[in-house]
């Protein structure tokens, strides 16, 4: 957690205790800390204050987006019955999150896909929605490849095909690295979690506009006016915005160190290890090198050197063939060095990558994927030793296999 | 390594290895990612086995093997079903997934060895290792281990064989391992207790429904689902009327029916089973055979069948039930597997012993033909 956010949450862990829902002087201080928390978040994120809805977390925030809107959508039996039943009623990229994906499929939506570099096809999103279509969830950042998508021309084709249907957003990987307020904009509902920024788990925000109306999931209590019942973790709420507002100051700063990283540790692993691939990136002279001249245009990019242009500056994404994630990522850790593969499940397995399998990846290059999540405290010394050590386990479990 | 089901045996297996002073990493495999409700590998099962880790202070991990699992154990499962097979999916499991899939992970990871809870021991034979029964009779679990070779059991540790199962939930309790008093898992872990195995097959394959006729071809009664019914099952055999207990002695899918007879009726002189698979050399002469696992083991002797090239059949010292077509067969010498095949379905040639010579059963190329020896019993018999 960043310091700012620890230190700003130490009062409400010791006197500030009382109920920001409560009437009398305490409680009101309680309250004015909320939403002077509420006050920064909004400026920072582009939204009013009445906008924005405090909750536990993107999960909650992704939830009440996508149920939300359908219950809203149901209840005022707006649309017409064949509406309601509609399978693009709800629509979302097959790369989303499971907090979004998981509610899509409970409610009958369907799914988007994208490109090998993992960019939602604006095409096939234009045939998918029309009349009927009351939500789009894309999300600002993927997760596994780190690949932004282009939501204003998503907001266009809305326009154009479903001008009734709400964007919503997740925007939970982008806070530390993009602007978030200007790249969300044209999005009616987004989602924050805190501890992605360095701020406590637990806590996060859905971003409702003005006009936007959604049926609440967690009743009673009547905080967040109506839209999310339940006393607010107050420590966290303003641990968040701390965390917020240091991450904003920082972020051109960081931005510009860490992709000077990233960018070398990846560089090093393709050059020290075969058969490997990095994805949500363009190669030189590649299939994709064409298609993404119109991005290479507005940027300085040389034809030479690999296009990571559609990614966040923290995000090392590889597919190492003949290679299993579980095995690689037991061995690294002997060695100290902490990744990650695709998403993991209850029991703590790790599941086969849905937005590897969407990318359009051969499953023998997604079984062997290797997430390197590189942040603020990331330093020099950590990328020596990850080009030391990964070579060497993928090499350890290739000769294994052989 | 350590396999743990979340269950008490694993859990005192790598307490155990823990105490002796090994470098001990407990991993549970994720097998089956449906609804699981009968003690092994749900997510509470796995929370059990990763909170006695945090316990015992060693490192725990989740491997999803789901994918193998869905291949190798389940699929087969349905398929053998269908073919009116009944097979054994914890052995298939272990066949291919815990002894196979784990044991080369480990390896790939840098461990010496695998460890499991299974109630069985590994003895020294000529210093060749030999899978033996677990101290406990009633809790053996051999049966089910039976295809493992000696490269594997050279591998593999079984900590709690000697014990008895009483002395492994004291050492549980002695130990403080939560899983102390947590009932066995009996059943076959992707079948609800709720679901059940019908249920399971019914959404995976279309069921013939088929006649129940007597051995002398009377039709008796009728069921929804030929491929659900096993050779020796006496129940939900849709049959009318009392008299005596029937069983179903023949599954034919083809041919759409059942064929039952009474208790007698079951047994036969010799059963027709697969090549057999020995742990090293063909071991000749009267072997103790196990048909079930913690069933009662029965004397036989292995010989080659001729009318059925490449298979094999057991010559019974006594009348045996027949064993349904799938399920694995153990043989064991002075409480060792020696070896283990599956059963075949029995047909009015094999069940005769008459006209066939006894000929000891080769499969080794290069072992001396011992039909000379095998001639020469015969004569004598």
């Amino acid at each position: 957690m960043c310091p700012e956010a620890v230190e700003a949450m130490q009062p409400f862990y010791a006197d500030a205790y009382a109920n920001p829902s409560g009437a009398h002087r305490m409680a009101r201080d309680a309250m004015r800390a909320v939403n002077d928390a509420r006050d920064l978040l909004a400026e920072l994120w582009g939204a009013e204050p009445g906008e924005i809805v405090f909750c536990s977390g993107a999960t909650e925030a992704d939830n009440l987006a996508v149920f939300g809107v359908a219950g809203a959508v149901s209840a005022a039996g707006s649309a017409s019955t064949a509406g309601l039943s509609a399978s693009n009623r709800i629509v979302c990229s097959a790369i989303e999150h499971p907090a979004v994906l998981v509610p899509v499929e409970r409610l009958g939506g369907m799914t988007v896909g994208v490109d090998s570099l993992g960019v939602l096809d604006l095409d096939e999103l234009a045939e998918a929605v029309d009349e009927n279509t009351a939500l789009v969830s894309v999300m600002l950042v993927n997760n596994e490849s780190g690949v932004i998508q282009p939501l204003a021309e998503v907001a266009e084709v809305l326009t154009e095909h479903a001008p009734q249907a709400v964007l919503h957003t997740d925007a939970v990987q982008a806070v530390s690295w993009l602007d978030v307020a200007e790249l969300t904009r044209l999005a009616q509902l987004v989602s924050f979690s805190a501890h992605k920024f360095g701020g406590p788990k637990g806590v996060g925000v859905l971003i409702v506009r003005d006009g936007v109306k959604l049926s609440p999931l967690i009743h009673g209590g009547g905080q967040e006016r109506d839209r999310r019942g339940g006393t607010h973790n107050v420590a966290g709420i303003v641990g968040m915005a701390a965390a917020a507002e240091a991450t904003a100051a920082e972020r051109q700063e960081t931005v510009a160190r860490i992709e000077k990283l990233r960018n070398r540790l990846a560089d090093h692993l393709k050059t020290a290890v075969p058969d490997v691939v990095e994805t949500g990136v363009v190669e030189p002279g590649s299939a994709d090198a064409a298609k993404a001249d119109a991005v290479k245009a507005d940027a300085e990019i040389s034809d030479a050197f690999t296009d990571r242009s559609r990614k966040i500056a923290g995000s090392c994404h590889l597919c190492f063939g003949g290679v299993e994630s579980e095995e690689l990522l037991f061995l690294l850790e002997r060695e100290g060095v902490y990744a990650s593969a695709a998403s993991s499940c209850a029991s703590g397995a790790f599941e086969p990558s849905h937005v590897l399998a969407a990318m359009g990846y051969d499953r023998s290059l997604a079984k062997g994927s290797l997430r390197l999540s590189l942040g603020t405290t990331t330093t020099e010394a950590d990328i020596d030793r990850a080009c030391a050590v990964i070579p060497n386990a993928v090499a350890q479990l290739r000769r294994a296999a052989a | 390594m350590v396999a743990m089901s979340g269950g008490v045996d694993s859990s005192v297996a790598a307490a155990l290895l823990a105490e002796a002073g090994h470098e001990v990493v407990g991993v549970t495999m994720k097998l089956w990612g449906g609804a699981s409700d009968t003690g092994c590998c749900s997510v509470s099962d796995v929370d059990d086995a990763r909170r006695v880790c945090d316990h015992l202070g060693i490192e725990h991990h989740v491997f999803n093997f789901g994918e193998e699992f869905n291949q190798k154990v389940v699929a087969p499962y349905v398929a053998d079903h269908k073919a009116g097979r009944t097979p054994n999916p914890c052995v298939e499991c272990n066949r291919h997934i815990k002894f196979d899939r784990l044991l080369k992970r480990a390896e790939a990871l840098g461990f010496d060895s695998v460890a499991t809870g299974h109630h069985a021991r590994i003895v020294r034979v000529h210093g060749a290792p030999r899978l033996a029964r677990g101290a406990d009779a009633a809790k053996d679990q051999s049966y089910v281990l039976w295809m493992l070779g000696e490269a594997q059991l050279e591998r593999l540790l079984l900590p709690v064989g000697e014990m008895t199962k009483q002395q492994v939930r004291d050492a549980a309790e002695r130990l403080g391992i939560r899983t102390a008093q947590k009932p066995d898992s009996q059943d076959v872990c992707f079948i609800t207790k709720s679901q059940g195995r019908r249920r399971f097959l019914e959404s995976r394959m279309e069921a013939t429904p088929g006649r129940v006729v007597k051995m002398d071809g009377t039709e008796v009664g009728s069921v929804p689902a030929v491929e659900f019914v096993t050779v020796g099952q006496r129940r939900w055999l849709g049959l009318e009327g009392g008299g005596d207990s029937m069983f179903a002695i023949d599954v034919d899918v083809e041919g759409g029916r059942v064929v039952v007879g009474s208790s007698n009726d079951r047994l036969v002189e010799a059963q027709p089973v697969n090549p057999v698979e020995w742990v090293g050399e063909p071991v000749e002469g009267i072997l103790s055979v196990q048909c079930r696992a913690h069933g009662r083991a029965v004397e036989g002797r292995v010989v080659a069948d001729f009318s059925n090239q490449g298979k094999c059949r057991i010559l019974w010292n006594e009348p045996q039930p027949r064993v349904a077509p799938g399920q694995s067969i153990v043989f064991y010498r002075d409480d060792m597997v020696v070896g283990g095949t599956t059963a075949l379905p029995v047909s009015s040639q094999t069940a005769d012993l008459h006209g066939y010579a006894d000929v000891a059963v080769k499969l080794s190329s290069h072992l001396p033909n011992l039909a000379g020896i095998a001639a020469s019993n015969s004569a004598a018999r």
